[in-house]
């Protein structure tokens, strides 16, 4: 079944080596990383950016489950929610994380990057995917 | 000649609630009337100026409420700032009357929140196709850091909406006049752990309004209730999940100071009133721990102490410094664009004696809110 990217401008389904991957900003006045990608670093302002691909593994900072659809969301409840760190790229990212229910989860735990269905498109018949974390080792949520 | 002073001429309120048979510009003709009515205003043209505060009243909602009451000639501007609009609009309209540019400036803010998770354009189409637009999500990890990192408990979260709905009751303007208990709030569904539906305030219906009068020197009038400062901050690059929404990619740090806590700082500097002096506090309770968060950013209390304040009592009615005693918008609701200056109308009651959870001896009040953007504001009153 075709799989579609919510947002292939930075959330790449293989980046090159069959795996997906999250693209960032890196400044080249301040050297500091940002995500989303953005023509401006949301650090200084300065508009010599590159973009960069993210790293895979992180940890978790922040962990909820979202019980009710939130606006706009079509996919099912609860979900998992968080924001995780990524030491090696010195930022944290607002991301679907693959396990739902909290007590699963704990401050520090190591994540990875996994590719996770949000909902099916009813006209095209594509599953529509996002980025999210899920504990290491963890089966990939789709 | 003294330093002009800003004095607050008159307030007036629209309850808050749910109100469906009332459009957005009649909530808002009945705070402006009232607040003229209270100001004693009755020669046209009654002021210079109008700020509107509004987040989702469109395109020149200000205008429709004064066309309604004849009161168009003057610039009328509304002003956006999220949940801290219509601080936002108090602190432009304080601004030019110090500035000198007016004399009486009217300051409103009028809201009809649609139902349910609070849709907001601040929200690209993707993170909401991708669920990121989980407003109270972003509360809960919020939540979730403020009790790792000050010890706190879901008993202790629970504890704040006991305290405010008890508040509440009294307060005739309020959406919800029923006490509750801990228990009672625990077994509350949970929308995003650890926060549960009873620690969450409701979006709803509702306007206030302000009158600011410019007055000279120090008045020998002892119930008159002046602006000591009005502030507005936004947060710094690296903060954001410390206010109403994150945005990713960034690094949110305690070293780096959240926009409340900019917020207040400015405002005890311009009015040189230090947190020490406070009697009284509005802060926002978006949510439970929200409020504990303003403890420590409004330097109520040092970090870390924010569970150990509420435990002292010192912050409930009849303590040395109570928060919230009209129940805040835990007991309100919160309609954005009136919520900031709904507290404003509260603390004057307070400062002129006549609040409905009097708080004895009030003579200093300060008023929080938190916007998204971030933006977060702190008004000071004295009498």
């Amino acid at each position: 079944m075709t799989e579609v990217s919510i947002q292939p401008e930075f959330f790449l389904l293989d980046a090159g080596d069959g795996r997906p991957a999250l693209v960032g900003t890196y400044c080249r006045s301040c050297a500091r990383r940002s995500f989303p990608p953005s023509s401006t670093c949301s650090w200084c302002g300065n508009e010599q950016t590159d973009t960069v691909h993210l790293s895979r593994t992180g940890t978790l900072w922040g962990w909820t489950a979202v019980t009710a659809a939130p606006p706009g969301y079509r996919g099912p409840v609860p979900f998992g929610f968080g924001v995780v760190e990524l030491p090696a790229d010195g930022i944290r990212v607002v991301t679907r994380v693959a396990v739902a229910d909290p007590d699963q989860l704990h401050h520090g735990q190591p994540v990875e990057l996994v590719v996770d269905v949000v909902h099916t498109d009813e006209e095209s018949g594509a599953r529509v995917v996002s980025w999210a974390f899920a504990p290491a080792g963890h089966q990939e949520a789709r | 000649m003294g330093e002009p002073v800003v004095e607050i001429a008159g307030v007036g309120l629209h309850p808050f609630g749910r109100f469906p048979d009332r459009s957005v510009t009649e909530l808002g003709i009945h705070a402006v009337r009232a607040a003229l009515n209270d100001a004693g205003i009755t020669a046209r043209p009654a002021f210079q100026a109008a700020f509107c505060g509004t987040a989702y009243a469109g395109v020149a909602a200000g205008h429709k409420v004064l066309a309604a009451l004849a009161l168009t000639g003057c610039p009328i501007v509304d002003v956006e700032a999220g949940c801290a609009s219509g601080a936002a609009a108090l602190m432009l309209a304080d601004g030019a009357i110090r500035a000198g540019q007016y004399e009486t400036v009217l300051v409103f803010g009028i809201e009809k929140m649609p139902k349910g998770i609070i849709r907001s354009t601040f929200f690209e189409p993707w993170r909401e196709e991708v669920g990121l637009a989980a407003t109270p999500a972003y509360f809960a990890l919020r939540a979730q850091r403020l009790m790792r990192e000050s010890a706190l408990t879901k008993e202790d979260l629970a504890a704040v909406v006991v305290k405010n709905r008890a508040n509440g009751a009294a307060n005739p303007d309020a959406m919800f006049r029923t006490p509750v208990t801990a228990r009672e709030v625990l077994g509350s569904r949970v929308v995003c752990e650890p926060l549960h539906l009873w620690m969450l305030c409701s979006p709803n219906e509702g306007a206030a309004a302000v009158v600011l009068r410019r007055a000279e020197g120090v008045s020998a009038h002892r119930s008159r209730v002046v602006v000591r400062a009005a502030t507005l901050r936004s947060h710094l690059p690296g903060n954001v999940l410390g206010e109403a929404t994150p945005l990713a990619g960034l690094i949110d740090d305690r070293d780096i100071p959240s926009p409340t806590t900019l917020a207040a700082d400015a405002a005890h500097e311009e009015s040189g009133v230090g947190p020490d002096e406070i009697d009284v506090v509005e802060c926002q309770d978006t949510d439970a721990a929200r409020e504990l968060l303003a403890y420590e950013e409004l330097r109520l209390c040092a970090p870390g102490e924010a569970g150990s304040l509420l435990a002292s009592g010192e912050v409930h009615l009849g303590g040395r410094r109570p928060v919230n005693p009209s129940g805040g918008l835990l007991s309100k609701g919160e309609p954005l664009g009136a919520s900031a200056l709904g507290q404003v109308v509260e603390l004057t009651l307070q400062l002129r004696g006549r609040a409905a959870n009097q708080v004895d001896g009030a003579r200093v009040a300060l008023a929080h809110t938190v916007g998204r953007g971030a933006n977060a504001s702190v008004v000071i009153l004295s009498r």
